[in-house]
C-alpha cells in the first residue's frame, strides 16, 4: 500500500483520477476508489481539488463537496480516515463464520491485538471487518492489502503477518 | 459420511411400518450387498415421505425416482433394474402426483437427468475468457445473430416461452420485464447487467463473468436490440477487479470485429456498454440503489413504483437483469423454448447455479436443473457433511434468505415450491450448517450483517437492525427475557411491513426463521442460562444465576 503524504502529490493524483474518468456523473465513484488506491485513502483536501475539477455549471455536471464525501463515507471500500500501512480485511459473514471463521477472528484480534476498526501505534496493521468477498469455496477467508488467504487456520496467523513489514 | 454414487430412501412413517416398511427396507440391504452395491449406495429411512398414498414409499436418487407402494417382491427388481443396470422400473413407480409444495417427484421434475446440467457454465473452465476467438468457436454470438435476423417481438416472445425466471433472486419473468422496457416510448433507454453480487456466499456471477465475459456482453446486446436501447452498463462489485478487468478486455474484443458499436453485424443497430465499478456496498444489488450509484449517488434505494422500466437510469426506461439471468439468453435462443423448458419443473423451467458452503465435503459451484433437493444437495453434490456430523440446518439465498431445518429437507429447490413452503430460494446460496452450529450465534452474525449494510435511508430498517442485534447478542450472554422473544417478533414484523426496500424487508427473515423452528435452543439460552451447542460465551453474570 503507497503511503504518499505531500500535498502536490495528492493534487496529481486527484487530477489523473478525472483525467482517467473523466469529469460525468457516473465517473464520480470510478474517481474516488483510484484516489482510494493511489493515496491510501481520501482526505478532505482531495474532496476539495476533486470538487473544483468535477463542478462544471456550463456542462451541466454539478456537485457540491457534501455529496463527494457522502460518496466516500458511504461506501466501504472508500476511507476517509488514514489506514496503517497494511490493511487486514476479515471476512464476517455467516459462510466463513460457520466453516471456522469464529474461531479464527478471535485469534486474529489477539495476534494483532487489535480490534475491529483500530489501527495499531506504529501504523503497520490496520483491522477491518468485510462482507462477504464472494470466495466462500475456501472459507474462512482473509484479505490483507491485495493478497488473499483461504483456508485460514488460526496457526497459519504469526506467518502470515510476518510478510508484511 | 462416505461418498456415494446413489441413494435409496424407504419411507418409515406409521401408515409404511404396517406395509411392511421394515421388511422393505432389510430387504433392499440384503440385495444391495448381493449385487456388490453396498458400499456406493447409501440405505435410509425418511420419517416423511410427503404424501400418504403409495406406501411404503422408495425413493431412489439422483434421479428422484419413486416407487410405491414397494413389496418385498419389487425389491429385487429395483435393485437390478434401476440401481445395477441404470434403467428405470417403470411399471412399480408411484402414481404421479402433482407437487405437493414438499417433496419433488419424478415426473413432475421433467427431464430425468439429474446430474449437472450446465447451461450458463457451459464454458467456463474450458475456454479461454480472454479470447473472443474461443468463444466464438464455442457458438458465440450466433444467438445474437439470430436475434438480429428476427423481429424485436418474436424474440421476446420465445423468451416468454421458456419461462425463463430472473435469477438474481425475485424471479421475475425476464420476458415480460423485456415486455414492458420495449412498450416504453423514450428516445433514449438503458439496460444494466447487475452484477453486484454482494450476497454474502453467493458467488455465481464471478465465476460466469471471470470464466466467459463474452456470453454477458452477447446477451446484453440481445437485450437492448430487444428493447430499443443504445447503451449499457454492467455494475460490477468493486471486490471483483478480475471480473471487471475481463469484462473491459471483451468489450474491446467484441468492438474490435463489430460485434459491439455502430451497425453491429451490418444492421442498422448500435450498442456500447461501459463497465461501472461498485465501491462496495450490498444494498447497491437493489436496482435502484445500483441506478442510484450509477448516477454518482449514494446507493440509497429508490420509492417504488415508478420501477425501473419506465423511469430508471437518469429518468429513462431500463432494464435491469442479473448476471445469471442473461446468460440464459442466449442458449435458450440458439435452442429454443421447448428445450429450455425439457430442464426443470414446469413452474420453474431450466436450471439453476447453487454456491454450495458450509460443512460439507465439498464446497462449490453447481449447476443443476431446477427443483433438486436439499438432501440430494448435501449426500449427493456436497458429497456429505463434514467428519460425519449430523446435518442441522441450510441458509438459503445468502443473508436474507430463509433458514430450513433439516426436516424440510425434502422441499424442491424450485421458486413455486419455496414460494408453497414459505421459504426463499434467494440467489442460490446454500450454507449447510451441522449440529455445531448455534442458531443464535447465527442469527447475530446475520443481523450484524444486515446492521452494517443497512443503507440508513428508512427508520425501520436502521433502527430496527441495531435494535434486533442489541436484544440478540444480549440472549446469547444469557442476559435475555422471555419478552424479549415477543419484541424480535414485533421488530421482524415492522421492519418486513414498513421498510422501503428488499434489505430492510428480509432482514428479519432470520430472526422469524430460527423463532419459528429453533425457539426451544433460543430459551435454552434465556431460561437456563447456557447455549445448547456450547457457542455462545455466557457472561459471569448469567452463570452465576
Amino acid at each position: 500500500m503507497l503511503t504518499v503524504t505531500e500535498n502536490k502529490n495528492l493534487a496529481q493524483i486527484v487530477e489523473a483520477a478525472v483525467e482517467k474518468h473523466g469529469a460525468r456523473p457516473d465517473a464520480f465513484i470510478p474517481i474516488l476508489l483510484e484516489i482510494n488506491h493511489d493515496y491510501g485513502y481520501i482526505p478532505a483536501e482531495a474532496i476539495r481539488l476533486a470538487r473544483k475539477l468535477l463542478h462544471q455549471p456550463e456542462e451541466h455536471v454539478l456537485v457540491s463537496e457534501g455529496q463527494l464525501f457522502g460518496l466516500a463515507s458511504f461506501y466501504h471500500m472508500l476511507h476517509t480516515e488514514k489506514t496503517g500501512r497494511h490493511v487486514v480485511q476479515f471476512c464476517e459473514s455467516a459462510p466463513c463464520h460457520v466453516q471456522g471463521g469464529r474461531e479464527l477472528w478471535k485469534a486474529v484480534q489477539q495476534t494483532l491485538q487489535l480490534q475491529a476498526g483500530e489501527t495499531d501505534p506504529e501504523d503497520r496493521f490496520t483491522l477491518k471487518t468485510v462482507s462477504c468477498l464472494g470466495i466462500c469455496g475456501v472459507g474462512p477467508v482473509m484479505l490483507v492489502d491485495d493478497d488473499l488467504y483461504g483456508n485460514v487456520t488460526p496457526d497459519q496467523l504469526a506467518n502470515i503477518f510476518a510478510k508484511y513489514e | 459420511m462416505k461418498f456415494s454414487r446413489s441413494m435409496v430412501l424407504v419411507s418409515n412413517d406409521p401408515d409404511s411400518l404396517r406395509n411392511g416398511a421394515l421388511e422393505v427396507y432389510q430387504c433392499f440391504a440384503e440385495k444391495l450387498a448381493e449385487f456388490g452395491l453396498s458400499e456406493e449406495v447409501t440405505l435410509a429411512q425418511i420419517t416423511d415421505a410427503g404424501r400418504h398414498d403409495a406406501l411404503p414409499l422408495v425413493i431412489v436418487y439422483p434421479e428422484a425416482t419413486a416407487y410405491g407402494p414397494v413389496t418385498v417382491k419389487d425389491v429385487g427388481r429395483i435393485v437390478e433394474e434401476h440401481i445395477y443396470k441404470g434403467r428405470v422400473a417403470e411399471e412399480l413407480l408411484a402414481p404421479v402426483r402433482e407437487l405437493s409444495g414438499r417433496v419433488g417427484w419424478l415426473k413432475a421434475r421433467k427431464g430425468a437427468s439429474p446430474m449437472e446440467k450446465k447451461i450458463v457454465t457451459r464454458r467456463t473452465g474450458r475456454i479461454d475468457p480472454e479470447n473472443i476467438e474461443e468463444y466464438i468457436a464455442e457458438d458465440g454470438y450466433q444467438a445474437l445473430a439470430k436475434a438480429l435476423s428476427q423481429d424485436r417481438m418474436h424474440v421476446i416472445s420465445t423468451l416468454e416461452q421458456s419461462g425463463l425466471q430472473g435469477r438474481g433472486g425475485a424471479g421475475f419473468p425476464t420476458g415480460r420485464k423485456w415486455r414492458f422496457v420495449n412498450a416504453t416510448k423514450s428516445a433514449k433507454k438503458f439496460v444494466v447487467c447487475n452484477a453486484d453480487e454482494s450476497e454474502p456466499g453467493t458467488f455465481k456471477d464471478r465465476v460466469i463473468l471471470e470464466g466467459d465475459p463474452h456470453s454477458i456482453i452477447e446477451a446484453l446486446t440481445i437485450a437492448a436490440y430487444c428493447v430499443g436501447a443504445d447503451e449499457g452498463y454492467i455494475y460490477v462489485r468493486g471486490e471483483y477487479q478480475l471480473a471487471q478487468h475481463r469484462l473491459e478486455k471483451a468489450i474491446i474484443q467484441a468492438r474490435e470485429v463489430g460485434l459491439l458499436g455502430k451497425n453491429i453485424l451490418g444492421s442498422s443497430f448500435s450498442f456500447n456498454i461501459h463497465v461501472h465499478s461498485g465501491a462496495g456496498a450490498y444494498v447497491c444489488g437493489e436496482e435502484t440503489a445500483l441506478l442510484e450509484s450509477i448516477e454518482g449517488k449514494r446507493g440509497e434505494p429508490r420509492a417504488r413504483p415508478p420501477y425501473p422500466t419506465t423511469h430508471g437510469l437518469w429518468g429513462k426506461p431500463t432494464l435491469v437483469n442479473n448476471v445469471e439471468t442473461l446468460a440464459n439468453v442466449p442458449p435458450i435462443l440458439l435452442n429454443g423454448a421447448e428445450w429450455y423448458r425439457s430442464f426443470g419443473t414446469p413452474s420453474s423451467p431450466g436450471t439453476k447455479t447453487y454456491t454450495l458452503l458450509g460443512n460439507l465435503n465439498f464446497r462449490g459451484l453447481i449447476e443443476v436443473p431446477m427443483g433438486i433437493t436439499l438432501r440430494e444437495v448435501i449426500s449427493i453434490y456436497g458429497q456429505g457433511m463434514k467428519d460425519g456430523a449430523t446435518f442441522k440446518l441450510a441458509q438459503t439465498g445468502g443473508s436474507s434468505g430463509s433458514i430450513i431445518p433439516a426436516s424440510l429437507q425434502d422441499t424442491p429447490l424450485d421458486f413455486e415450491s419455496f414460494r408453497k413452503a414459505g421459504v426463499s430460494l434467494g440467489s442460490g446460496a446454500l450454507l449447510i450448517c451441522d449440529e455445531n452450529t448455534c442458531t443464535l450465534d447465527l442469527a447475530i452474525t446475520l443481523m450484524k450483517f444486515f446492521k452494517a449494510e443497512s443503507c440508513g435511508k428508512c427508520t425501520p430498517c436502521r433502527v430496527g437492525t441495531e435494535r434486533a442485534l442489541r436484544l440478540l447478542t444480549a440472549i446469547s450472554k444469557g442476559e435475555g427475557k422471555l419478552q424479549d422473544l415477543e419484541t424480535l417478533t414485533l421488530i421482524a414484523e415492522e421492519m418486513e411491513i414498513a421498510s422501503n426496500c428488499g434489505l430492510g424487508q428480509t432482514a428479519a427473515v432470520p430472526i422469524r426463521d430460527t423463532l419459528k423452528y429453533f425457539r426451544a435452543e433460543i430459551e435454552a439460552h434465556i431460561r437456563l442460562g447456557v447455549c445448547p451447542v456450547g457457542v455462545c460465551e455466557m457472561s459471569a453474570e448469567a452463570q452465576m444465576a
